[in-house]
């Protein structure tokens, strides 16, 4: 069984946007996480709410409104053409960013789980020793919570690899651009390629199994099964 | 002698507001001390920066000016350790990598290294634990060790043996009594036991629905019928005494108190050694002769000094030994009978002593002699 170069093409592309993703969710993600961690009220429980909105939003709501942002006549567009000299939609940009709002609410949700349970006690604790906020943060608020940042990071890959509404809506379907794996196996469909679209199904399943199963067989695993 | 000073107005939820304007001595040992709800805590919380003390509250330590109108320092920039009343150990560090925490980010040239610190608080076989595996007192002992490598100007101890059992809690004690006297660290220690406190304060400030009742050095607060601790239950005086004989035959030992003799269990202490002993008012009676046939050896000739009542049924007395001073709880009826007036020389029957701040040999207390 090999693989054509269109299916590796669509399987690279699925990988590194995911990656891109989950680094970029990571960086974002942490302080938003933090942030909500430590904040009650209405403006905390609004942000928390933009957050959580992708989970129960049918994706192409989400693809719509994404799309008719990055078109080239609107302000996004234009500042992205003239900055990079390329256009924004039907772009791999376009799906990363889309995919970081999608996935977003994934990875800083168990964060911010693992971070409100570090007891403000153990923080003033820090405090008196001398730790300045920066400091109590990295000494003892990563520490604690390393393990959900796998857990987040791996959530976010995962979810960045099944997603299919955003990306139809805003990638097109250009090869080698922006077509991953789900739209390639949509293409298959389409065109009764149906050999071809049980190899890629079978692969994510497998892919997408061995991850959940990886992360279920840890013992905090509860920290995010809500929220998933 | 440098001093700290607290001016403190500071509200909190539900009506309570801490007001408190004091001088306290920034050496040895001083107890806060009153029922829960008086402020304790918010005291120590105000000192280290973990809650603002009010706009116009002034804290100094020595010469330190840790808040006032112009300056609150942050909590990280105040050389203050804290020890709270559960530990706050760091769970993902081994108990050797919470002590190099406090080492790594302390601000001054301490003195200590993690080797003094553990060799005081016997810290030795604990090192590579993690705190989660540690008892309540070993915990506590990490604890304290991780504040003092710290190189704070001040300890703060917020109710420090809660959790403790009775033989973890007399030991932390004894640790602590050892390291006050060899540490040249003010420690400020909240309690709401008194006998914790006559075990280890020099100086005593007592709050009451966040406000100073009284403050003085321990001996003469404990024995002030206005100060407020006269009126508690287990109200007790405290004595000055020093070793003067040990009687091998019976297994005891003579302890001398203002020219009078106080006889307690042997004591593994050479004559001459100072101690103090706890005398809890209602183990104290009255005659007015001195009893011939009784079990009591601890009969002391006294004078009623003051005489205050307490409920509508008892009375707590004032009585001089010397300079020092004994309290005793008698019933009115029992007054009225002796017909006893302020003036009175009378005999103090002791039915139980306690020996405090003797770390070599606790403080259980002697029954019936």
């Amino acid at each position: 069984m090999s693989l054509s170069d269109a299916e590796l093409n669509a399987i690279y592309l699925t990988l590194l946007l995911a990656s891109v993703t989950t680094a970029i969710l990571l960086l974002v993600g942490t302080p938003l996480a933090w942030w909500l961690s430590r904040r009650r009220g209405s403006v905390a429980a609004l942000v928390e709410a933009s957050v959580a909105l992708p989970l129960i939003l049918p994706p192409t709501v989400l693809g719509f409104y994404l799309l008719l942002m990055f078109a080239p006549d609107t302000p996004l567009g234009r500042a992205w053409e003239s900055l990079t000299g390329a256009p924004l939609a039907f772009s791999f940009s376009a799906l990363v960013i889309g995919s970081v709002i999608y996935s977003l609410p994934f990875v800083v949700q168990p964060l911010q789980t693992a971070f409100s349970r570090v007891p403000a006690g153990t923080l003033q604790a820090a405090a008196t020793l001398g730790a300045t906020p920066r400091d109590q943060f990295f000494s003892i608020v990563l520490p604690m919570s390393s393990r959900s940042f796998t857990t987040a990071a791996s959530l976010g890959f995962a979810h960045t690899v099944g997603e299919f509404g955003v990306v139809l809506m805003i990638g097109g379907n250009i090869p080698g651009e922006t077509q991953v794996l789900s739209i390639a196996l949509y293409d298959f469909v389409e065109s009764l390629q149906f050999a071809e679209a049980h190899r890629l199904s079978a692969m994510l399943i497998v892919f997408s199994l061995a991850l959940l199963f990886f992360l279920y067989r840890r013992e905090d695993a509860s920290a995010w099964r809500v929220s998933a | 002698m440098s001093a700290i000073e607290l001016n403190i107005d500071c509200s909190g939820a539900q009506n309570f507001s801490l007001r408190v304007d004091c001088k306290l001595p920034a050496q040895g040992v001083t107890a806060i001390y009153g029922p829960s709800g008086s402020g304790k805590t918010t005291l120590l919380d105000c000192i280290a920066g973990l809650r603002a003390p009010g706009a116009d509250s002034l804290i100094r330590i020595g010469n330190q000016v840790l808040s006032d109108q112009n300056v609150q320092l942050a909590p990280w920039r105040r050389e203050v350790g804290y020890v709270f009343s559960k530990a706050r150990l760091f769970s993902h560090l081994s108990v050797q990598g919470n002590l190099r925490y406090a080492l790594q980010r302390r601000r001054t040239r301490g003195n200590f290294t993690i080797d003094d610190v553990s060799r005081w608080l016997q810290l030795d076989t604990l090192m590579e634990r993690s705190p989660d595996s540690l008892s309540a007192g070993q915990q506590q002992r990490v604890a304290i060790a991780r504040a003092l490598l710290s190189a704070p100007q001040i300890l703060l101890l917020d109710e420090p043996f809660t959790n403790l059992d009775g033989v973890a809690r007399k030991q932390c004690i004894q640790l602590l009594q050892q390291l006050s006297s060899e540490l040249d660290i003010p420690m400020l220690f909240v309690s709401h036991d008194i006998e914790e406190v006559s075990e280890l304060a020099d100086y005593l400030l007592l709050l009451e629905e966040g406000r100073v009742r009284s403050q003085g050095p321990l001996i003469e607060l404990c024995s002030r019928l206005d100060s407020g601790l006269a009126q508690e239950e287990r109200a007790a005086a405290i004595l000055c005494a020093g070793i003067s004989r040990h009687d091998e035959e019976y297994g005891l030992s003579e302890l001398d108190v203002e020219g009078e003799t106080i006889t307690v269990a042997a004591l593994q202490r050479p004559v001459g050694s100072a101690q103090r002993l706890r005398i809890p008012a209602r183990d104290v009676s009255i005659c007015r002769q001195r009893p011939t046939d009784s079990s009591i050896l601890n009969i002391l000739p006294v004078t009623v000094q003051e005489m205050s009542a307490i409920g509508p049924s008892s009375l707590t007395l004032r009585l001089a030994l010397g300079t020092q001073y004994l309290l005793a709880r008698i019933t009115r009826k029992s007054a009225a009978n002796l017909d006893l007036q302020v003036g009175d020389t009378v005999y103090a029957q002791i039915k139980s002593v306690a020996l405090v701040s003797a770390p070599a040999d606790g403080n259980a207390p002697v029954e019936n002699l």
